[in-house]
């Protein structure tokens, strides 16, 4: 007769889970390696969970569905009034493909906004949105270093209404690029980094001047060969501000 | 904050959202509705939403107290059962290899998947919280309003019945005798 176990099974589900406290992972590997009890109900429940790994995405919603939902929360934002009805046909039709060019702009800008909102919203989203913690320009700049193929100059913030709270590196169309979390009252904004030049260019918009975009501002500038961005949702003022700061350190 | 704002963070989730949904439901009409309704009372709440708050966490607690108040939750759920045993705190036996659990793994998944629907509502979201959203135990606690010790040891009894199916047609004796 084996000797019985007075292991508890709660202990040993929350060593699965990964919910043991880390000074009892040890004891426990050491038991689990002596006890066929304990070794045998681990091996269960590790079946179970891949089993129950099926469980996953396993009712899909349908797309009428999506697109129901989306509708509900994001209304569609209302269609112009139609101006072109009084003008003379020939100018019309004119009016129609220059209103056609810009809607053609303004989408493919619409995407290239989502990308880098999608950024800053992933970095305010993230539980640990940081790969360095640093208020210290000093100590930002070399961490960058050996991790994108550039380097760039962080301004002094000190003194001034702006928090360097840290950086990551972040892609976009497989580039690496740096990204500068500041903070501002409540808000944080995001500065963006990547080489202007590398093949491909990046379809960002070309305008200089901070433009209004629902939730946030974005403001974009290439200079010495690299593109930067600053986006948050504080006032196109104080994107300004930190993209004035950012110019004079970068030029 | 922005509807843009809300958009961005929660259509992410709507995937998931929509999976447990139809789990805790078992049906796609109602699945949909309880999405919405999740839907509608986050974006309503999102205003008063504290940043740096665990916005999945509370989205899932949103679906869930819907779901349990909707008559599809209500007919399902049986509290008082749930409640009456997890007093009693009968325990667990644990390191049993029974024939069923045998043949229980070699039918493999879809045996288990079958199992998970047949389970108690309130053992199948503990399950489903855990092994399929992955939430931590402090998070589900959250989620569920309960202490993390209830969540642990309602767990394990959810694990158990999964793991012998005649365990969960003992804990299903209040459903109705239409999903058997
Ligand atoms: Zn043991």
């Amino acid at each position: 007769m084996p000797i019985p176990c007075d292991q508890n099974p709660i202990t040993l589900a929350s060593y699965l889970d990964g919910e043991l406290p880390p000074d009892q992972i040890p004891a426990m590997h050491e038991h689990i390696a002596t006890c066929p009890q304990c070794a045998s109900e681990i091996a269960e429940l590790t079946s179970l969970k891949s089993s129950l790994r099926a469980a996953r995405g396993h009712h899909t919603p349908t797309l009428e569905f999506r697109k129901k939902l989306q509708q509900q929360i994001a209304p569609p934002r209302r269609p112009r009034p139609n101006m072109l009805r009084f003008i003379p046909v020939a100018l019309a039709l004119a009016a129609m493909l220059l209103l056609a060019f810009t809607w053609t702009q303004h989408s493919r800008r619409q995407d290239a906004f989502s990308e880098v909102a999608d950024l800053h919203v992933n970095a305010l989203a993230s539980t640990n949105p940081l790969d360095v913690i640093s208020t210290d320009r000093h100590t930002v700049k070399p961490w960058f270093q050996g991790r994108i193929p550039f380097s760039f100059n962080v301004p002094e913030l000190t003194g001034s209404e702006f928090t360097l709270l840290g950086g990551r590196v972040v892609y976009l169309h497989q580039q690496p690029g740096a990204q500068l979390i500041v903070a501002m009252r409540q808000h944080k904004i995001s500065v963006l980094i990547f080489q202007a030049s590398s093949g491909q260019a990046l379809p960002f918009p070309v305008s200089t001047e901070a433009s209004g975009h629902n939730a946030f501002t974005v403001e974009t500038w290439q200079s010495n060969g690299l593109r930067f961005l600053v986006i948050g949702d504080v006032d196109a003022t104080e994107i300004e501000r930190l993209a004035q700061s950012l110019k004079q350190a970068n030029s | 904050m922005e509807p843009e704002f809300f958009e961005q963070l929660a259509m992410p989730l709507f995937d998931q959202l929509y999976n447990l949904a139809h789990w805790l439901t078992g049906d796609r009409a109602d699945a949909e509705d309880l999405v919405q309704e999740t839907y509608a009372k986050s974006l309503k709440g999102f205003r008063s939403f504290q940043q740096g708050t665990n916005l999945r966490a509370w989205m899932y607690r949103i679906l869930r107290n819907t779901f349990h108040t909707s008559r599809t939750g209500l007919a399902a759920q049986n509290t008082s059962s749930i409640e009456e045993e997890e007093a009693q705190g009968t325990s667990v036996t644990a390191h049993t290899i029974t024939p069923e659990l045998l043949l229980l793994q070699q039918e493999g998944q879809q045996t288990v998947l079958d199992a998970l629907a047949a389970l108690p509502v309130a053992y199948r979201e503990i399950i489903l919280l855990s092994e399929v959203e992955e939430f931590s135990y402090r998070e589900i606690a959250q989620i569920l309003d309960v202490p993390i010790g209830t969540v642990m040891s309602r767990l394990s009894r959810a694990r158990t019945a999964l793991r012998r199916p005649q365990k969960a047609n003992m804990l299903e004796r209040s459903i109705d005798a239409d999903t058997l």
